[in-house]
């Protein structure tokens, strides 16, 4: 991995100041240009100042341009907190790079803010690379009420080493609207363009697909404010950057994880979504309301999370599998009938879009948290089975997954999410439709003679699904326990065969599971086993220490309930295993922490308890996504 | 197969006259045939109710009201809760959906947004409706789906063994409420009638048959999400509860109307207290609603034009293959990034 260049004459200090915003002199200015492998770019203002919208463009400018990219919202907590406020801060962070990028990365190397406590409060975080380059609104300087508070915040970043550029935004776009406030965000991509040598073309059409559905007016001054920022650029900076791209020669699809699970509901051929708002899940539900009209679907919005789990259900017990879209608060919610759906064997998508917890935790904010409810959640013994995608594409893929397997084993599927990959964007190859994606029709045939409801497998726990209106099949599915004919029934045996059915359909669904891949060689010093959105950032640390000779590798599991085949061949081959998590355990060094005490984290208990071994684990809560540089660091110590 | 060598003569020659319109004799035979039931063919083994209970009787009408309207079992769904009320689904040789308890509607409004071509009964107890699944009860009112609820209240809980249900009148000696009741009874009536889209509310007592009939049907043929409070006996743990009205035919105050139900003339002569009321009339309706004794027996309130959310919602368009392809291949391409000379997709 390749750090940002040295940025050559960027203008520090009082220099800065004095010179941001001047035209130079003659018009020619000597330029550093930085040939860069990636770099980090942020976007952040006040909420509402459209920083989203201008990060957003400015990732898919980035890749039409051909780049690898990673892009990830920075979100506050409220909808509108007080502007100029540190923990206000919204806006888009955009990972760029010649070759593939898989997460979003270390710390910021170039940010370009609408006001100064925003900055801050992206320091106060760490999020921001030390000496990292800062372009910064100027107006405040004027402004005879902040004018102190401002100065005071530069003086603090030029102390702390940030290089500051500090541009007038504001007093530019007043030569072309005057309303800044709802302009200077494309002015902003405008001078990104410029900084980034992106294709200006590209970048206006860019502009048209974002205003789309407003009037050619909007449009018009929205380009003429991208072009000035571009000139700007080119007039007033003397630095830029290259990073070259190798165009894809494959037609690619951007989409942040949300819309990815919701094209993936449509290519599933799942017709029904039933939810409640919760953050961070919502927005798949969003989506599917506008494309369901597009292609036959609806979106029931149900009164609480309960009454939408119950509604899927009974629109999946009816012959049409159905999919109920939560995070974590809702997930719990729904434990119960989930439970109903394992009991009934009726098939069932759920997707959880983990967010911190527990109770409303952090609704911005991503972890793991939730694999241990997943898999174990709902009262009894309720067996079913937990995928999680570990990138966006993923996402896409694991819907279609998910309602094939919850129809062929009529079982629960659970797909976990979470906050990284909701609103995270990277290019992946372009689905064409498949047709064999799709749900079958609803099977309307006769029941033959003596056929049961619950006609289990013996060997397989697999019986035949009685769909409302095949005549012949008449019976009351219930949550109680009961027989093959669906009679409620607490017999001893009935109990212990019915349980054993419905436990062994997930052995089935193991034996046609293929073992993980193992990323680097099969035998080293060190395995890290991650599991859903941590997967770019793992493989990313592991490439950079394998380049550099050590013995590491790393697999990623997808399937967590059931485990696929293979695995305790792969932990033989290592001296020492690790999962890296975004999910809560203890630390070994503290003091109260001992062997008997510790709490590990929820991979690295399930791994511990299969295949007997000694998995360790590092994990946090930080409510960000794991960095490269994280997991480098925790490798290197675990194999110091 | 060979009803049909019979019908049609030997030589296969139809038997219409030759002029008239030819008439498929095949169809009209396997109409027949599915089209008559029998009411044994609705019911399924022996229900488990205490001798006495009310849900016997709510569960006879719902069986003869199957058989009359001819409905096929394969195409019906019961759904319940949990309760003893909820084990109705259990008796009946239908489909069944015994679920959770108080998540019957909403399970019920699934299998209706998936299926409109199945007939959707919903069984409730007091405590199922009332008080766990209120919030459900209340938005099922909301969405008015085509299906017809009963709420089988007996003013108890019944299967967890006599606790004060919201529906327990003051002062009721329950085992959680040992010294009586303290809190003024839930009203399922005015509640639902004071609900926006409300579209059907009827009240019936398990105890005259006819009556419980007719409400039933009145509440099946409605377009809309029917609700009907039954008031249940349930002489296990209220043995004497109900008996002032069961046995003073002047404490039912039946409501009759030309648009409602018609009293036929052997009740007229037992139940003289009587009100034409016009099922129109909301105000009125709430104001019957809320009296408790005499006890109001009737339709209260109809409106058959509330929306019906599977038509606001439903797709009207067929699903095929292709409409979802070509949507689907529409939405990538919303997203997709075409390298300069490649071919799209779609056109
Ligand atoms: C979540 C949940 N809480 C509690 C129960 C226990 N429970 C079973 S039936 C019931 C109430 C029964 O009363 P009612 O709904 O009035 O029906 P009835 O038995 O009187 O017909 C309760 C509380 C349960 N099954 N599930
Ligand atoms: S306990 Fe009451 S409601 Fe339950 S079956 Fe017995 S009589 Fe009926």
């Amino acid at each position: 991995m390749i750090a940002a260049g040295e940025v050559g004459t960027v203008k520090n200090g009082k220099a800065a100041r004095k010179n941001a915003g001047v035209q130079a002199a003659g018009g020619v200015l000597a330029r550093k240009v930085t040939r860069l492998s990636e770099h980090i770019v942020e976007i952040i203002s006040d909420s509402g100042e459209g920083a989203q919208k201008c990060g957003q463009s400015f990732g898919a400018i980035v890749a039409q341009m051909g780049l690898g990219v990673w892009t990830t919202e920075i979100i506050p907590a409220e909808i509108r907190p007080p502007a100029r406020s540190v923990a206000g801060a919204s806006g888009n962070r955009i990972r760029i790079g010649s070759k593939h990028i898989s997460n979003g990365g270390n710390e910021t190397d170039l940010v370009i803010a609408f006001n100064e406590q925003v900055l801050l409060g992206r320091v106060r975080a760490n999020e921001l690379k030390p000496g990292c380059t800062i372009l910064l609104e100027s107006m405040w300087r004027d402004d005879r009420r902040i004018a102190t508070t401002y100065a005071d915040a530069v003086d603090q970043l030029l102390a702390a080493g940030f290089k500051v550029v500090e541009i007038p935004m504001d007093k530019e776009c007043r030569k072309i609207v005057s309303d800044p406030r709802k302009g200077k965000n494309m002015f902003v991509l405008g001078i990104l363009c410029g900084l980034y040598s992106l294709d200006l073309q590209t970048a206006r059409d860019q502009v048209v697909l974002t205003f789309g559905k407003k009037s050619a007016k909007v449009i018009e001054s929205n380009i003429a404010l991208l072009d000035a920022g571009y000139a700007w650029a080119d007039a007033n900076l003397d630095f830029k950057y290259e990073v070259p791209a190798t165009k894809s020669t494959e037609p690619q699809i951007v989409v942040n994880g949300n819309t990815a699970l919701a094209l993936g509901v449509l290519a599933s051929g799942m017709e029904i979504c039933a939810m409640y708002p919760i953050t961070p899940a919502t927005s798949t539900s969003h989506y599917l309301s506008d494309a369901f009209q597009e292609v036959g679907g609806v979106v029931h919005q149900a009164e609480d999370e309960i009454a939408a789990c119950a509604f899927a259900i009974g629109a999946s017990y009816a012959g049409k599998c159905t999919v109920t879209v939560t995070s974590g608060p809702g997930y719990s919610l729904k434990q119960e009938a989930i439970g109903l759906a394992v009991m009934g064997e009726i098939p069932l998508v759920v997707i959880n879009v983990q967010r911190g917890g527990p109770s409303t935790g952090q609704p911005t904010k991503t972890e793991q948290g939730d694999l241990m409810t997943a898999i174990f959640g709902s009262h009894g013994d309720a067996p079913k089975v937990v995928i999680a995608p570990g990138t966006i594409e993923e996402c896409f893929y694991s819907v279609i997954t998910a309602r094939k397997i919850a129809e062929t084993f009529n079982m629960v599927v659970v797909i976990l999410s979470d906050a990284n990959l909701a609103s995270s964007q990277q290019p992946f190859k372009r689905p064409m439709f498949d047709e064999a994606w799709l749900a079958p029709p609803i099977d309307q045939s006769a029941i033959p003679a003596g056929a049961k409801p619950y006609d289990w497998d013996p060997k397989t726990g697999l019986a035949r699904r009685f769909i409302p209106g095949q005549p012949g099949g008449m019976h009351t599915l219930t949550g109680l326990a009961h027989d093959e004919n669906s009679h409620v029934a607490y017999d001893a045996e009935i109990n212990q065969r019915a349980m054993r059915a419905r436990s062994l359909k997930l052995a089935t669904l193991q034996k046609t599971l293929k073992p993980p891949t193992v990323f680097g060689d099969r035998t080293g010093d060190l395995l890290v086993i991650g599991w859903g959105s941590t997967k770019g950032a793992i493989e990313e640390a592991v490439e950079g220490l394998r380049q550099e000779g050590k013995k590491v590798s790393s697999t990623h599991l997808t399937f967590i309930q059931p485990m696929p085949p293979g695995i305790k061949e792969i932990l033989a081959g290592f001296k020492k295993v690790i999962t890296i998590e975004n999910n809560w355990s203890d630390s070994p060094v503290d003091e109260m922490i001992d062997e008997s005490n510790r709490r590990y984290s929820a991979l690295a208990m399930l791994l511990r308890s299969r295949y007997l071994v000694d998995v360790d684990c590092w994990s946090e809560c930080r409510g960000t996504p794991l960095k490269p540089n994280t997991v480098r660091r925790v490798i290197l110590e675990a194999i110091a | 197969m060979n009803e049909l060598n019979v019908l049609n003569g030997a030589n296969g020659a139809s038997m219409v006259a030759p002029m008239a319109a030819p008439i498929n004799v095949n169809d009209c035979l396997l109409q027949l045939y599915e089209e008559h039931y029998e009411l044994e063919d609705y019911q399924k083994g022996v229900p488990r109710w205490c001798t006495g209970c009310g849900d016997n009787a709510i569960l006879t009408a719902v069986q003869r009201l199957c058989r009359d309207e001819k409905l096929a079992p394969e195409k019906t769904v019961f759904v319940s809760g949990i309760g003893c009320s909820s084990r109705l689904p259990h008796y009946m040789n239908t489909y069944g959906f015994h679920s959770l308890h108080g998540r019957a509607l909403p399970i019920a409004e699934g299998v209706r947004l998936a299926r409109p071509d199945l007939k959707v009964f919903v069984n409730m107890g007091d405590g199922d409706c009332c008080s766990i699944g209120a919030a459900h009860w209340i938005h099922a009112i909301r969405y008015n789906m085509n299906m017809t609820a009963m709420l089988h209240d007996n003013n108890i809980y019944g299967l967890t063994k006599k606790q004060a249900s919201p529906t327990s009148p003051i002062g009721l000696k329950t085992n959680t409420t040992p010294r009586g009741s303290y809190l003024e009874a839930l009203n399922p009536l005015t509640v639902t009638l004071g609900v926006s889209n409300v579209s059907f509310v009827a009240q019936v007592v398990d105890w005259i048959p006819k009556l419980l009939y007719q409400t039933l049907s009145a509440a099946y043929h409605h377009k809309g999400f029917s609700f009907v409070r039954i008031i249940q006996r349930c002489p296990e743990w209220l043995p004497t509860h109900m008996d002032e009205y069961l046995h003073d035919p002047q404490r039912v105050l039946l409501l009759h109307h030309e648009n409602g139900l018609e009293i036929d003339s052997e009740l007229a002569k037992r139940y003289t207290k009587m009100e034409e009321h016009d099922p129109s009339d909301l105000n009125r309706a709430r104001e019957i609603a809320s009296g408790s004794d005499p006890i109001p027996v009737g339709i209260l309130y109809r409106n058959e034009n509330v929306p019906l959310y599977e038509e606001v919602r439903a797709d009207t368009r067929l699903r095929t293959t292709s409409l979802v392809k070509n949507g689907l291949e529409a939405e990538f391409d919303k997203f997709t990034i075409w390298p300069e000379g490649h071919a799209r997709a779609t056109a």
